[in-house]
C-alpha cells in the first residue's frame, strides 16, 4: 500500500477531472460563439465580455431548473443513464497521456493517471460502456421518440467501434505496443515522424475521425438526438441536470476522441520540432502543446457540426459497415505490409 | 486488500446473476448480466489476466450485452406476468439440483486445494503479448477456425432475421 | 483468495445459470442464464491458468468468449424469427413438435 502513490494518482485524477469539467464549458461557449459566426450572427454577447460568462449562466441555470421525471418512467433506471454516460466518458480519458516525465521533488511522475500495458483497449472499453447510457435513457422513458433515440444510437455506436478499433490497429502495428505512453514517445522528434506523416497512417486518421464523430453522436451522425426529427432524441424527457450531465458527457467524450487523435496520430505532447530546452520549461511547452492540438480538433468538431447536413440513418450504417469497415481493413493490410517489409525509414 | 476487492466483487457477481434470474422485466434483467460481465471481468483482473479482463468488458458487456438490449427493446418484450400457481415440478426440481450441484462441485473444489495462495505469476503473465503469442502460434488452427465460425454465424444470423429469403 | 475461493464462485455462478435456464420462460433471458454459465467456466479457466503460470487457460477463455458472441447473435436471430411467427416468446408456447 504505497500512500504515496495513492496520493500523487488521486491529485492527478483531481487535477484532470476538473480540467475535462472547465474544458465542458469554454467548450459551450466555443459552440456557440464559433456556431454565431459561422451562420453570420452574434453569439451569445451579453452575459459578461464577448458573452465569456455565458457558460456560468447556463450552469446557474440547470441548478435551478425544476427537475422534472415522467410518471411512467422507470424510476431507478431513468436517474442511472446519465450518471453512467457521465462515468464513462470520464473513465476513458485516464488514458490519455497529457505530459512527459517529470521530476516534481525528486520524484518522477508521469503526466498520466493510468499507464497500462493495454491502455488502448481500456479506451476502447469506455467507449463501449458508454453506449449503456444513451440505451437506459432511450428505453426509461418510457416515449417513442426516445425509444427510437436509444436504439438508433445503441445500433450506430455499435457499428462504429469496430471501425474505430480497425483503424487503431494502424497505429499498434508501427509502435508495436498498446501503451498510449510509449506511442507518444516514439513520434519524438520532427513532426514528420509523427504517425500520420512519417507512418503513412493519414488513411487510418481518417477513419478515426469519422467514427470518432459516430461514437460521440455528433453531427454529422447525430441522428439519436435529431432535433429536427426526433424532439431531442434520447434525452427528450430529461430536464436540468440530468440533461445538463448528458450534455457534458458528450463534450467530454469530444474531448477524449481528439486527445487519443492528437496522442496516436499527432504526436500527443510532443512539439514537432526540436528544442533547446530540458526539465520543467519543456514539460509546460509540451503540456501547451497537447492542449493547443486539443483545442484544434475540438474547433474541427463544431465546424464540422454547424457546416454539413446529418446523414440519414441507412445512409449511415451504410457508411459504417460498407465503406469504413473495408477502408479500415485495407489500411490494416497496407500498414502491416509496410512494416513487415520494412519500407519505413526507421 | 486484495480480500476485499475478492468480496466485493464476489457480491457483486451473485447478486446480479439473482437479479437475472428473478426479476420480471427483461431489460433489468439484461443491465444486470451487464454488471455481471464486469463484475467477472474484475475478477479476470484480480487473477492478473489483464487482456481478458479488458477483452470481457469490450466484447461481452460491450457488445453482446447491447445486441440483447437492442433485440429486447426492439421486439419490445413485455414483462414476465406474475405467477401466482404454486411452482411447478421443473422449477422445485430444478432448484433442489442446483443445491446438490453447487454443494457437491463446491465441497470437491474446495478440498482440492484449500488453504494455498496462488503461486506468484510471471511478469509477462496476461498480457496482450504474452497471450497474442500463444494465440497466432500453439493455436494458430483454432484460430483460424474460430473466424470461419464467426463468417458463419453472421451468415446465419442475418439470413434467420430475414423477413424474406 | 485461494484458487479454490475462486472456483466455488464459479460453481455458484454457474448453479445460478443452470437455475436461470430451467426455471425462466421468456427465451431471451433463457440466452442471458446461459451467457452466466458460460462466464462462469472462463474465470475457471482463467483461474487454473493463473494456477500454472500458462497462457492456455487465457487463450480458451478467448475462444468461448468469440464462441458466446456467436452464439447470442444466431440465438437472438432466431428468437426474432419466432417472435414474428408467434408473437410471443414464452417457451412454454413452443409445443408444436410434442407428440
Amino acid at each position: 500500500m504505497n500512500w504515496l502513490e495513492i496520493a500523487i494518482t488521486l491529485a492527478e485524477i483531481l487535477v484532470v477531472a476538473n480540467a475535462l469539467m472547465i474544458g465542458v464549458s469554454i467548450m459551450t461557449w466555443i459552440e456557440r460563439r464559433l456556431s454565431g459566426m459561422i451562420q453570420f450572427r452574434w453569439g451569445p454577447n451579453r452575459v459578461g465580455p464577448f458573452g465569456l460568462f455565458q457558460p456560468l449562466a447556463d450552469g446557474i441555470k440547470f441548478l435551478m431548473k425544476e427537475d422534472i421525471i415522467p410518471a411512467e418512467a422507470h424510476k431507478p433506471i431513468f436517474v442511472l443513464a446519465p450518471a453512467l454516460s457521465l462515468v464513462t466518458a470520464l473513465c476513458a480519458f485516464a488514458v490519455v497521456p497529457f505530459g512527459p516525465t517529470v521530476e516534481i521533488a525528486g520524484r518522477t511522475i508521469d503526466l498520466v493517471i493510468l499507464d497500462l500495458d493495454g491502455g488502448l483497449l481500456f479506451g476502447l472499453a469506455a467507449a463501449s460502456l458508454g453506449v449503456y447510457g444513451i440505451v437506459c435513457a432511450g428505453w426509461s422513458s418510457r416515449s417513442k421518440y426516445a425509444l427510437m433515440g436509444g436504439l438508433r444510437a445503441s445500433a450506430q455506436m455499435v457499428s462504429y467501434e469496430l471501425a474505430l478499433a480497425l483503424s487503431l490497429i494502424g497505429v499498434v502495428l508501427l509502435s508495436g505496443t498498446l501503451r498510449p505512453v510509449a506511442i507518444v514517445e516514439q513520434q519524438a522528434g520532427w513532426f514528420w515522424n509523427w504517425n500520420v506523416f512519417g507512418g503513412w497512417q493519414i488513411l487510418g486518421f481518417l477513419v478515426f475521425l469519422v467514427a470518432g464523430f459516430a461514437e460521440t453522436n455528433r453531427l454529422p451522425f447525430d441522428l439519436p438526438e435529431a432535433e429536427s426529427e426526433l424532439v431531442a432524441g434520447y434525452h427528450t424527457e430529461y430536464s436540468a441536470m440530468k440533461f445538463s450531465m448528458f450534455v457534458m458527457a458528450e463534450y467530454i467524450a469530444m474531448i477524449t476522441v481528439s486527445a487519443m487523435a492528437t496522442t496516436l496520430f499527432f504526436g500527443g505532447y510532443q512539439l514537432g520540432f526540436p528544442v533547446p530546452l530540458e526539465g520543467w520549461p519543456l514539460a509546460i511547452l509540451q503540456v501547451c502543446a497537447f492542449l493547443a492540438k486539443l483545442s484544434a480538433f475540438l474547433v474541427l468538431f463544431v465546424w464540422v457540426r454547424w457546416t454539413l447536413p446529418r446523414f440519414r440513418y441507412d445512409q449511415l450504417m451504410d457508411l459504417g459497415w460498407k465503406r469504413l469497415l473495408p477502408l479500415g481493413l485495407i489500411n490494416v493490410i497496407v500498414t502491416g505490409a509496410l512494416v513487415a517489409f520494412d519500407l519505413l525509414g526507421n | 486488500m486484495e480480500l476485499v476487492a475478492f468480496v466485493i466483487l464476489t457480491a457483486l457477481a451473485v447478486v446480479s446473476a439473482g437479479v437475472v434470474l428473478l426479476h420480471r422485466s427483461p431489460v433489468v434483467a439484461a443491465l444486470s448480466l451487464a454488471a455481471n460481465l464486469i463484475a467477472v471481468a474484475g475478477f479476470y483482473l484480480l487473477l492478473n489476466a489483464q487482456f481478458l479482463a479488458l477483452l470481457q468488458v469490450i466484447v461481452y458487456a460491450g457488445a453482446i450485452m447491447v445486441l440483447v438490449l437492442f433485440v429486447i427493446m426492439l421486439l419490445n418484450l413485455p414483462e414476465e406476468a406474475r405467477r401466482h400457481d404454486r411452482p411447478s415440478a421443473q422449477s422445485v426440481l430444478g432448484m433442489a439440483l442446483a443445491v446438490v450441484f453447487v454443494a457437491v462441485l463446491g465441497w470437491a473444489l474446495a478440498r482440492a486445494s484449500s488453504g494455498q495462495e496462488f503461486p506468484p505469476s510471471s511478469p509477462t503473465f496476461g498480457s496482450v503479448g504474452s497471450v497474442g503469442t500463444a494465440l497466432f502460434t500453439t493455436f494458430f488452427y483454432p484460430f483460424e477456425a474460430v473466424s470461419l465460425l464467426l463468417v458463419v454465424a453472421m451468415i446465419g444470423a442475418v439470413l434467420l432475421a430475414k423477413r424474406r429469403i | 483468495m485461494s484458487p479454490s475461493a475462486v472456483l466455488v464462485v464459479s460453481a455458484v455462478l454457474f448453479a445460478l445459470g443452470v437455475l436461470g435456464v430451467l426455471t425462466r420462460r421468456s427465451a431471451i433471458t433463457i440466452l442471458m442464464s446461459i451467457e452466466i454459465m458460460l462466464n462462469a467456466a472462463n474465470l475457471a479457466f482463467i483461474a487454473f491458468s493463473r494456477q500454472f503460470d500458462h497462457a492456455d487457460g487465457q487463450v480458451y477463455a478467448f475462444f468461448v468468449m468469440t464462441l458466446a458472441a456467436a452464439e447470442a447473435a444466431v440465438g437472438l436471430a432466431i428468437v426474432i424469427a419466432l417472435f414474428r411467427l408467434r408473437e410471443s416468446t414464452d417457451v412454454d408456447e413452443l409445443h408444436l413438435m410434442r407428440w
